[in-house]
């Protein structure tokens, strides 16, 4: 296909419409391998945009690429927890059973090796993205089969299925993971009480978001009711990127009725007529369990015209794919991305609740949020708030990984001890958990009586177990690698400050440090915590600061002397030196002294 | 009229204004990079990061309000806006001797102000493309700080949106609408408002390089807080006549 047809059949699909040129970018890449010149200028004119606007958006996104990456593509995750399951070696061996290099196209055009940001698949590490489709639990015999199926070119729909069987490894259940559900249970009680008794319900219920933030939902919803406008939105945040993180997998995967249901719900509070589900570009292999879901709810007059004999209560559910951007899991940049923009944070006030989606009040709770209020419109803001502790209601999924027998996801009311859940999930020795991702909290054994909630250590459900023969210093070198990568370079602190806090810990980890690095790291570290656009810089250095607290042997045992110690290799700075002149003689050379 | 105070003093300020428009309005310089009397703001440099009641924020983005509290000089925030300057010249190949712009640039102009006299960071050295397809132009990425006054003065003021900016994180680039990604393709304008707004050396009019000799240009003759708040009220008045 010539790039003409595919942006024109992607247009015809989607309609010449600036918010949707994010599927289109996908469609065009799904027909032509990948987004290539050409095709910018065909759909900068088809949606009146120009080239350089429709090219910063295609350019932004990890999983949309302007050249093409071969018949074949695989993106193996790179979160610690990948790294510790072997992912370096295992890529290496793939590498060189199909004689390439990673980040490199094979000459003959038929396979391309990289690495991504996590995939969520933690529980099931390494992970991989295998033509955009999750592969779990890659082992030397899983990647032979893969290798024998690229160099016999099987067509990749023939490709065994046993390949992308993802469990969902619930290993404690509850009301949202564990108990059956159903469909209209909870949005028959909504609309029979009314849009201000559903809002009451949720303050009974006392429900928070559950993206990490905390913000009480009702109130939440109850502004943007309030807020004017020419219509009203709801989103589900399902850019599920936080590094460790896969319960929304699972609740997407196998209790998709819950969030629908719970969208539905906020739709009546609001009267808004459109919602919009973003799911991140990794979960694709998941849109048409959700599409099978929406369908089967259309067809029980769960969605679309007046609701359950509701008149003039209209509501369907768009499923927007994402494209490989952590910063989309914030709130405004999403609103960004739907828009077909770069996913970066706007400028806030406004916030969403009055000025979201095409600037019209919009709603955005995470996947969690809405299940959970669509099992308090079942059973009752009391029922719910009788769960948890008082500042944290409900249950709490967990997703546990790392160094523990039972991974996968954990649902305990709010209030659990770390202490509890390395029990349940059979830790070993564990030195330190990470709780919340990489942006979360690191919390080392001494203190692993805290309690997952608001009041003591808030999640947004991440927990990577490091087990006392891991090294802290790698684990946060990884997660500052993660937060360079996925920084959106809308704001100085963070384009830059990322970059740099990377190449100290990178310089750090060759034996380079010196005392002056770890200062300009506490410098690097001030400069991001309070001068970043929004929660990605703030957090960036968290890592670092964590890590160095309470592991400060694994830092210093790296650094080589208590000065200065430059970053470059004054003897490589002469090798062009040396070509020139022909001389490769002892005199040509600068022997740095060993310590 | 309400006020509010800013490093002790009284600043008036109309309903709607941000700290940065009424401090400049008042007389009082806040340094700033990505901000420019009479264009959006943008709020992405973060130069110009206050203390507003005891949180930080950007002063060009956030709205006056009667009776707050803001901090810019302090020791801290000096320290924090000195080491963003010197992040930025890591970021880029800033060679202020070597550079046309010299004594007309803010981001050197700023540097001077804000006392830096090195950078603590290791520089990236990145390659980046200059582009001198124009005939009337030239695009120096190296020296671009992606502070975004060029795609909104070509949008705004231009009415051609030539800019836009693509990439993530520390590839992060300036790119322009042709066909071909080259400059000279472009509908751009010597004359055009896009030129006249970039702080650097990034967008240069050709063969005017050193018409204003060294030693004679805006910075060398006034401190950049002086000419931001000249700037500020030409702006203002422009805007009422």
């Amino acid at each position: 296909m010539d790039p003409a047809e595919a942006v024109d059949r992607a247009v015809a699909r989607y309609g010449a419409e600036a918010p949707r040129l994010l599927a289109m970018l996908h469609a065009v890449q799904a027909s032509l391998g990948c987004v290539p010149a050409e095709a910018l200028d065909r759909l900068a004119a088809a949606l009146r945009l120009t080239r350089a606007e429709v090219e910063g958006s295609a350019s932004f996104y990890h999983l949309l690429h302007a050249k093409p990456h071969g018949q074949y593509e695989i993106l193996f995750s790179d979160n610690v927890i990948d790294h510790m399951a072997g992912k370096p070696e295992l890529m290496r061996y793939f590498c060189d059973e199909l004689l390439i290099q990673p980040g490199k196209q094979s000459e003959d055009g038929l396979v391309f090796v990289d690495s991504t940001s996590d995939i969520g698949l933690a529980d099931q590490a390494p992970g991989a993205l295998v033509n955009g489709v999750l592969v779990p639990s890659l082992d030397r015999n899983r990647l032979d089969l893969i290798a024998n199926l690229i160099r016999e070119q099987r067509p990749f729909a023939q490709w065994p299925q046993t390949l992308f069987e993802v469990p969902d490894n619930v290993r404690k259940g509850g009301p949202l993971v564990g108990e059956p559900f159903a469909p209209g249970a909870g949005l028959r009680r909504a609309l029979a009480m009314g849009p201000d008794a559903i809002l009451a319900e949720l303050e009974a219920a006392s429900l928070r978001g559950r993206g990490g933030a905390g913000y009480k939902t009702a109130a939440k919803w109850g502004s943007c009711r309030k807020a004017q406008g020419r219509a009203h939105y709801v989103v589900c945040n399902a850019d599920e990127g936080e590094p460790g993180t896969f319960k929304d997998r699972v609740l997407l995967a196998s209790h998709a009725d819950l969030v629908f249901e719970g969208m539905t719900i906020a739709a009546r509070v609001l009267g808004a007529k459109s919602g919009y589900l973003y799911l991140r570009g990794e979960y694709r292999c998941l849109a048409d369990r959700l599409r099978t879901v929406r369908t089967r709810r259309r067809a029980t007059n769960l969605l679309g015209k007046d609701i359950l004999g509701t008149p003039g209560f209209d509501f369907d559910v768009e499923i927007v794919l994402g494209a490989g951007a952590y910063i989309c899991g914030e709130e405004s940049a999403l609103i960004e991305s739907l828009e077909g923009k770069p996913g970066r944070p706007r400028n806030r006030p406004p916030y969403p609740d009055t000025q979201g989606y095409l600037g019209q009040p919009t709603v955005v709770n995470n996947v969690e949020t809405y299940a959970c209020a669509a099992r308090i419109l079942e059973r009752g803001g009391a029922w719910f708030a009788g769960l948890g502790t008082r500042d944290s209601t409900g249950t709490k999924l967990l997703s546990v990984s790392g160094d523990c027998k039972r991974p996968g996801v954990y649902e305990y009311p709010f209030g659990v001890t770390l202490r509890q859940v390395l029990a349940d999930c059979g830790a070993q020795q564990p030195q330190a958990v990470q709780v919340g991702g990489p942006s979360g909290t690191c919390v080392p054994w001494r203190e692993f009586d805290r309690r997952v909630c608001f009041e003591d250590v808030p999640s947004a459900g991440a927990m990577m177990v490091f087990s006392r023969s891991r090294d802290m210093f790698e684990v946060a070198r990884n997660f500052t690698h993660f937060f360079a990568h996925e920084s959106c370079g809308f704001c100085t602190p963070c384009r830059v400050g990322t970059s740099l806090l990377r190449n100290t810990m990178d310089k750090l980890a060759a034996g380079k440090g010196s005392a002056y690095d770890m200062e300009r790291m506490q410098m690097l570290m001030r400069v991001l915590q309070s001068m970043s656009h929004c929660g990605l810089g703030h957090t960036a250095a968290k890592p670092v600061v964590q890590t160095m607290q309470v592991f400060p042997e694994a830092y210093e045992r790296r650094l080589r002397n208590l000065s200065y110690e430059p970053s470059f290799d004054l003897d490589a700075a002469l090798e062009t030196a040396r070509l020139i002149t022909r001389r490769d003689d002892e005199w040509a050379h600068i022997v740095s002294e060993e310590p | 009229m309400s006020t509010f105070t800013l490093d002790g003093k009284a600043i008036p300020f109309r309903e709607g204004e941000t700290i940065m428009q009424a401090a400049l309005d008042a007389g009082v310089y806040i340094p700033h990079l990505c901000h420019r009397p009479g264009y959006a703001p943008h709020g992405s440099c973060k130069v110009c990061t206050s203390s507003v009641d005891g949180r930080n924020a950007a002063s060009c983005t956030t709205r006056a309000r009667d009776g707050m509290k803001v901090e810019t000089n302090t020791p801290e925030l000096a320290d924090m806006r000195r080491a963003l300057v010197e992040m930025l010249f890591a970021e880029g190949n800033h060679t202020c001797p070597a550079c046309e712009k010299s004594g007309d640039c803010e981001l050197q102009a700023v540097g001077y102000h804000v006392g830096m006299d090195h950078s603590r960071f290791d520089h990236f050295f990145p390659a980046r493309d200059l582009d001198a397809s124009h005939p009337d132009v030239l695009l120096d990425r190296n020296r671009c700080i992606l502070c975004d006054l060029c795609v909104r003065a070509s949008r705004d003021v231009d009415g051609k949106r030539v800019f836009a900016i693509a990439g993530r994180g520390i590839r992060s680039r300036l790119v322009v609408n042709s066909a071909s990604g080259r400059l000279g393709d472009t509908s751009l304008a010597v004359t055009d408002a896009a030129l006249r707004v970039c702080p650097v050396g990034a967008l240069l009019p050709k063969r005017r390089a050193y018409q204003v000799p060294i030693g004679k240009r805006t910075f060398d003759l006034k401190p950049v807080s002086e000419v931001a708040v000249t700037e500020a009220r030409r702006v203002k008045e422009q805007s009422r006549g």
